[in-house]
């Protein structure tokens, strides 16, 4: 009987059965940001235990850092802190740190693949629950909580459970316009945000298999917002072509012997799934959100639900979306006003994300009235869009150009909502509250479709707004 | 020695709404801190009070519901970010257990290893526990991990949890550090066998 790359890694890291009957899981790479480490530390320093493998532990600081002005120490003394108690942590126990200016800091998200610390097979973890993202390169890779990022500083390893399989295949061709975020929006809303409760998911289909390496980190990237804290594609050419020549990644003969290695954690074409969905390419359209979990999201063209149309156990979360985002059931998404325009976050933040938008957003300008921001996802990501002109497209279309960092996407720092505001997002949640004002909305998408509500200063069908496809 | 989770009596707090996420729970900004010390008082900061600080209906500011150490949740609750904060505020608000239809991952597994032990019942046997609280706010909760079953009036119901998750319960195993440890030079072999990043010189 075949198995899945799930399986191969797991039996890969198992050290042992414990006795509740968990596995103790090896993490290969664990990944640390300021907001859930520094209590882990303290766990340490409580019970007399040490980095154990600090070779093993890369660092960096991304939801706290202010994006519009990075000088230290920063306005506000609480962010200032969790920065300086992360540079104290990573420097005692010896830890690899991408401080701010040192040319590699970013989200966590962003930089691990960027840097190619993240690689096919392995295990990862991260206090952050868009670990998922990893998955893309054939990673088993989840967010834990803060009290696992202490069991993995002192043993590099975890109380783990196994999960079920999901196969989620997506056939057939994405139409013009329609991109990874869709893909994942639309599966969200198929499935539920319950739907992957006790999941892995696993993608691929012939769409998912044509996706380059950046629209497969958005599609596992939001795996979780679909209740499975594990997203992952198997690892191929286009995974390896990415990787070659990367800071981290094998090199020279190395290369040749892990390529090997990554693809024989494949799984197998025998192999069983818990469960198999399937998807058409040809009927996913460029989708958003209504409501106030990633679940309620409808296509551009289409209207909000009636309640009667939904199912009895979905009708009172509805409700209160509806009463939360000041919408009627039955009225179309298209047209409505936004405030905000948000282009970051670990979803969609990546190099190709702002080249995509920066090939429609040409001699376009953001609506007055509108306030506009690009977050790029790391040093690394600016610096490249400035070379190659990016950057100035995004300011002269009226569109303010930040440093990186999670910003907006949960406002940790200054960049958040006002009152009941509405931003234009391709960030991941939009949950109530979740960009920094108690009663701020959030309307998920793809970051070309954000740039076009820019324009419009409503919720727009891009395809429409930049002609694509015509 | 870790405290064993056998029968948690207590009442209850009931706090109804499906997919419960932890931004809800506990705001990102409250989370601008190095520890975790004084969480409980934002435990749901942003549907207790409004902008102004004032306190709005909400059942863990109803007097009936105070000292009750039960919390009483629907479907998916604690779904979002992995923040450990979740829970944490949770427990330090003086709650011992929750008790709902379904826990998102991350947030079960955290709730676990804090010793804030997570338990399910069948919508049918949870709808009748939010009535009878509702009802009647003195009303005295029963979760006996042992038995797998909650208790209150006369009723009886069957409770669901992984059973792994049981165990480090009732056995006092819930923060498995100590047992990670014992693994000892198995992890170095570990360590030798699997690749890590390391940058080219």
């Amino acid at each position: 009987m075949g198995k899945t790359l799930y399986d191969k890694v797991w039996e890969a890291h198992e050290v042992r059965k414990l006795r509740n009957g968990q596995s103790q899981l090896f993490i290969d790479l664990h990944l640390l940001h300021e907001v859930t480490s520094p209590q882990a530390f303290g766990m340490l320093k409580d019970l007399g235990l040490k980095v154990r493998y600090p070779h093993r532990t890369f660092a960096t600081v991304d939801h706290i850092v202010p994006t519009h002005d990075r000088t230290e120490p920063f306005q506000d003394p609480l962010a200032q802190a969790m920065l300086e108690a992360l540079r104290e942590n990573t420097k005692e126990h010896g830890i690899t740190f991408f401080d701010l200016g040192s040319g590699n800091q970013g989200i966590v998200h962003v930089i691990g693949p960027q840097l190619g610390l993240t690689q096919p097979g392995m295990t990862i973890a991260c206090g952050d629950s868009h670990t998922s993202t990893h998955g893309a390169f054939g990673a088993v890779a989840f967010g834990i909580g803060t009290s696992q990022v202490r069991d993995v500083l002192a043993t590099q390893t975890l109380a783990a459970q196994k999960l079920k399989v999901r196969r989620i295949n997506v056939e057939g061709k994405l139409g013009p316009g329609v991109y990874a975020k869709d893909v994942i929006l639309h599966i969200i809303r198929s499935l539920g945000v319950k739907g992957g409760l006790g999941y892995a998911y696993e993608y691929g289909g012939s769409a998912v298999e044509a996706m380059d390496m950046e629209s497969r980190m958005t599609l596992c990237n939001m795996s979780i917002e679909g209740g499975a804290r594990i997203g992952y594609v198997n690892p191929d050419e286009t995974t390896f072509a990415y990787l070659e020549g990367r800071p981290y990644s094998p090199k020279g003969a190395e290369w040749e012997e892990a390529k090997k290695r990554w693809l024989a954690f494949r799984s197998d074409p025998d192999a069983t799934y818990d469960d198999v969905v399937t998807f058409r390419a040809e009927e996913i359209a460029p989708t958003v959100t209504w409501g106030i979990t990633p679940g309620q999201a409808i296509p551009i063209d289409g209207r909000i639900p009636l309640l009667s149309e939904l199912p009895e156990e979905e009708r009172a979360v509805a409700e209160e979306a509806l009463a939360y985002m000041g919408f009627q059931p039955g009225q179309p998404i298209k047209g409505v006003p936004i405030q905000v325009a948000f282009i970051g976050s670990c979803t969609n933040a990546r190099l190709s994300d702002l080249r995509e938008v920066a090939r429609h957003l040409k001699g376009h300008k953001v609506k007055k009235g509108v306030r506009a921001l690009v977050v790029p996802g790391s040093e690394w990501v600016a610096r490249k869009a400035e070379e190659e002109g990016i950057a100035e497209i995004f300011r002269e279309a009226g569109f303010a150009w930040r440093n990186p960092g999670c910003s907006m996407c949960l406002a940790m720092n200054p960049d958040r909502l006002e009152g009941d505001e509405l931003a234009a997002s391709s960030s991941n949640r939009n949950y109530k509250g979740r960009m920094g004002s108690p009663r701020g909305r959030t309307v998920l998408m793809s970051p070309v479709m954000v740039a076009a509500a820019a324009i419009a200063g409503e919720i727009a069908d891009a395809r429409e707004v930049f002609g694509i496809g015509r | 020695m870790l405290e064993k989770f056998t029968v948690i009596k207590g009442r209850a707090v009931p706090l109804r709404g499906e997919d419960i996420d932890t931004d809800r729970i506990i705001p990102a900004r409250f989370m601008k801190s190095v520890t975790f010390e004084g969480l409980g008082q934002y435990l749901f900061y942003d549907e207790r009070f409004d902008e102004k600080g004032n306190p709005k209906p909400h059942p863990l500011n109803d007097p009936r519901y105070q000292g009750a150490t039960i919390l009483l949740v629907e479907a998916g609750f604690g779904s979002g970010s992995s923040r450990e904060h979740a829970p944490q505020a949770i427990k330090r608000a003086g709650f011992r257990a929750i008790i709902g239809e379904s826990f998102a991952e991350i947030f079960f597994g955290n709730a676990t290893a804090i010793g804030l032990p997570c338990v399910s019942l069948a919508p049918e046997d949870l709808a009748v526990l939010f009535q009878a609280v509702e009802q009647d706010p003195n009303l005295e909760v029963e979760i006996d991990l042992v038995n797998k079953e909650v208790r209150f009036g006369d009723r009886v119901a069957p409770l669901f949890i992984r059973e792994e998750a049981r165990e480090a319960l009732t056995e006092g195993l819930w923060d498995p550090i100590g047992e990670l440890l014992q693994a000892g030079e198995l992890l170095d072999q570990f360590d030798r066998k699997l690749p890590y990043p390391r940058r080219a010189e």
